[in-house]
């Protein structure tokens, strides 16, 4: 249970290892959250997460988790809240693809929308009605600003972001009443491994920055935020652009 | 024992059918989602428990807790509002037999104009007896008549079996006392009989005065807790220097009839409060702030006589003045407000000013900061009340720097061997609850012995592991 402060007591990330995912159970642990599974491909990177967040003195334990492994969704994650309630679930896993190879190969253009959308889908309904059952918690979904207008550099990953994040208000609304809330976070260009290498877009941040916005806006039990903040403001501008004019305002950014 | 009679006001209704319903505490924080059920018999509670799932189930009395105690997200809460009819009283000896959902308002309204006051009441007249039972509750007389269980002669309880058992501090001292102050944890209390107060009169003679700093309000109660059976200080919690603490103590007796002027000595038990406005849910969070409180709390003492000032007062004005006004919490907004009551004994009075001090200078207000002194502690397992000071603040949930005030209060309360009240938390950490409640292992174990399946939870108890 979240308690009056808004200051969460477990949590579960999908994704374990994302970088802005760490960035967040840090903080959430250096505030009062003592239990933290992390759902996750093992990896180095996610033996150092696991390091990092037990120093902050959380009670920290990994799941075997493939988002690309539907059919096992729920086999993997509903045990979890049998063992005492979550209070966030965290859905960080997603990957950002190579646009130009997979515009080349469908195959490795579908591995992209899976993971984003449909693994995102099972995982947060087994997750979703899990909470249902508690009657409390919120779901917190790590969508982009490039679900608002998928460009020609990236509108896989940006097409696949834009059904997650439309899935998502639909399961927010459809969870009313029920004590459950539905977060969902649209950051722009963040500084992580996912886009290391990447040319800096315009208003970019860093998973320092995305996780404050997350806390504080589980504090609040906001349904969207934006991360820089006024990131919400350039994209309802961008989201109004003719055609013409966004595919100008697009090829400059590349 | 007498007469069946004085049926509550909804008595013989029908039970009304389940309902998935959003409930918080008085502080509208922390909301969780259960299955409320509005039983009218003990047939149907002994069902609804034996039935209760894998969530469990909880009481729940009128809410007037401020956190999550009254609340089971995903479980089974039981509304025991509907059962709320004084079964038997007995004029000559004071006892009343109850159901759970009385409230003490109901007690007041029906026993007063045979000359009974309850035997404690808290800061408003709406709590049932399960509520002011299970939080083993105390008022401005702790000092003198101690905490709400120490005046319940039996009660019934529920257990997670279905089965009943009655229990008096003689007979089953172990369940009694870990049902009392228990949070509703160790079953459902069905009925109870009380020893209520014999009173000449419903009206308070009150002496009032100014203090000009913490030293001496102090002073000022410990001088006055002697002869007075109601005390207790109101501070203005943003005065800092050489006026932090300040604000006035109230110092109360029932008067007597002599006491009276004459026209009210015509109805000397009259009582009849009513609300004299209710708030809509229209106010923003952030309403009450340090501006706007600060001005109150500085109207509020200078209104208060410098030199000491005796007045009849209403049982309403002196004990419950925020009755006056209902869902008066509606002012702090949708964000919802926190309360936090501690304790500490008297020889850590350098705590309670070092608390004082900080929360002054961090300028958190609180729109009602109040001390007291508590008598010697009840033999319940979790009670709150021991010994020593306790102060009270009301702190909105949007105040800056506050989950870190909080903590570091924490801390200082349990250095000083003192506590946090279970029936007012919100926030604190399991940890702490382990460290400030040393029966608490006590406690679990008559609990798992009554509750084996640890049906009776809540959301404070899963919050707390408690
Ligand atoms: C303005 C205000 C002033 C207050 N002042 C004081 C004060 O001066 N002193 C003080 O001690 N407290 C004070 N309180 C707190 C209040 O007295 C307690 O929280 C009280 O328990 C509330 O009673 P309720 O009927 O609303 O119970 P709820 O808040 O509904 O429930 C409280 C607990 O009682 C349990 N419970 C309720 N009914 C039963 C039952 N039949 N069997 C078993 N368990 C049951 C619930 O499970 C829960 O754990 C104040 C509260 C307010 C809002
Ligand atoms: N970085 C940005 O600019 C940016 C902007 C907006 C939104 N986002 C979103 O924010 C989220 C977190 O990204 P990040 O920036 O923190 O990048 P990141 O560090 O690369 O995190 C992505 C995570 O997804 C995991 N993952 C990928 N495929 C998976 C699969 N099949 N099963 C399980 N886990 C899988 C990765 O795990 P492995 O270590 O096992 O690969 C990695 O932990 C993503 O959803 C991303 O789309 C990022």
């Amino acid at each position: 249970m979240k308690d009056s402060l808004g200051s969460v007591q477990s949590l579960l990330v999908l994704g374990g290892s994302s970088d802005i995912a760490v960035a967040t159970a840090r903080k959430l642990a250096q505030d009062k959250t003592k239990r933290i599974i992390l759902a996750a491909r093992p990896s180095e990177r996610l033996d150092a997460a696991v390091t990092l967040l037990r120093s902050h003195g959380a009670d920290v334990r990994t799941v075997d988790f493939d988002a690309l492994d539907f059919s096992s969704h729920e086999k993997v994650l509903a045990p979890l809240f049998e063992e005492g309630d979550i209070d966030v679930v965290l859905l960080a896993f997603g990957v950002l693809g190579e646009q130009a190879r997979d515009e080349r190969d469908p195959l490795s253009a579908a591995q992209v929308v899976q993971t984003n959308y449909v693994g995102a889908v099972t995982s947060s309904l087994v997750c979703a009605e899990a909470l249902r059952k508690q009657g409390h918690g919120s779901l917190v979904v790590l969508s982009s600003v490039a679900a608002e207008r998928a460009r020609k550099a990236n509108f896989i990953y940006g097409s696949s972001k834009a059904g997650l994040d439309a899935f998502a208000q639909g399961l927010g609304d459809s969870l009313e009443g029920t004590g459950v809330h539905v977060m969902i976070v649209r950051p722009s260009f963040v500084e992580t491994k996912m886009t290391t290498g990447r040319p800096k877009a315009p208003m970019s941040t860093t998973a320092e920055a995305v996780a404050d916005g997350i806390v504080e806006g589980l504090r609040r039990n906001a349904e969207m935020i934006w991360v820089p903040a006024p990131v919400r403001f350039a994209m309802s501008a961008v989201r109004h652009l003719p055609r013409p004019v966004f595919r100008k305002v697009a090829e400059k950014q590349g | 024992m007498g007469t069946e009679s004085l049926a509550g006001p909804e008595s013989a209704g029908r039970t009304s059918p389940p309902t998935r319903e959003r409930l918080s505490g008085w502080g509208r924080t922390s909301p969780s989602v259960a299955e409320v059920l509005r039983p009218r018999s003990r047939e149907e509670i002994a069902e609804a428990v034996t039935t209760a799932g894998p969530r469990g189930i909880v009481a729940r009395g009128l809410g007037r807790s401020y956190g999550d105690p009254a609340q089971n997200g995903g479980g089974r809460v039981l509304d025991l509002t509907g059962m709320n009819r004084i079964l038997a009283v007995d004029l000559d000896t004071g006892q009343v037999v109850v159901e759970p959902g009385v409230s003490l308002h109901q007690l007041m309204e029906a026993m007063l104009p045979f000359g009974y006051f309850v035997p404690v009441t808290p800061g408003t007249r709406h709590v049932t007896v399960g509520g002011a039972i299970a939080c083993d509750i105390h008022g401005k007389s702790h000092h003198a008549d101690g905490s709400f269980a120490q005046h319940v002669v039996s009660m019934d309880l529920l257990l997670a079996d279905g089965g009943v058992r009655t229990l008096t501090p003689e007979s089953e001292p172990e369940l009694f006392w870990a049902t009392a102050g228990g949070m509703g944890l160790t079953g459902v209390v069905l009925r109870a009989t009380l020893r209520m107060l014999p009173v000449e009169t419903s009206r308070i003679l009150v002496e009032t005065k100014r203090v000009a700093d913490l030293d001496e309000a102090m002073a000022r109660m410990t001088e006055t807790d002697a002869d007075h059976r109601f005390s207790v200080a109101s501070l203005d919690n943003l005065a800092t220097g050489p006026s932090l603490g300040r604000g006035w103590v109230e110092s109360g007796n029932f008067a007597t009839v002599a006491d009276l002027p004459a026209k009210q000595r015509e109805n000397p038990l009259a009582f009849h409060p009513k609300p004299v406005a209710s708030m809509p849910d229209l106010f923003p969070s952030g309403l009450l702030n340090r501006r706007t409180i600060r001005l109150m709390n500085l109207a509020n003492f200078r209104r208060a006589p410098q030199n000491s000032h005796t007045h009849i007062a209403s049982i309403g004005g002196f004990f419950h003045p925020l009755d006056a006004i209902h869902d008066w919490n509606r002012v702090y907004g949708p964000a919802g407000f926190l309360q936090y009551q501690f304790v500490v004994p008297f020889d850590a009075a350098s705590t309670l000013r070092r608390i004082v001090e900080r929360v002054a200078v961090q300028r958190a207000p609180s729109f009602v900061t109040v001390l007291k002194r508590f008598g010697p502690a009840s033999p319940g397992y979790l009670s709150f009340p021991t010994e020593g000071w306790t102060l009270t603040y009301d702190f909105p949930t949007g105040t800056p720097g506050l989950p870190g005030l909080l903590r570091w209060m924490d801390g200082k309360v349990l250095e000083a061997g003192g506590r946090l009240y279970l029936a007012k938390d919100s926030r604190m950490s399991a940890a702490d609850l382990e460290a400030m409640y040393p029966r608490l292992e006590a406690f679990r174990k008559v609990r798992a012995a009554a509750d084996p399946q640890g049906v009776f939870v809540s959301d404070q108890s899963r919050r707390l592991s408690l």
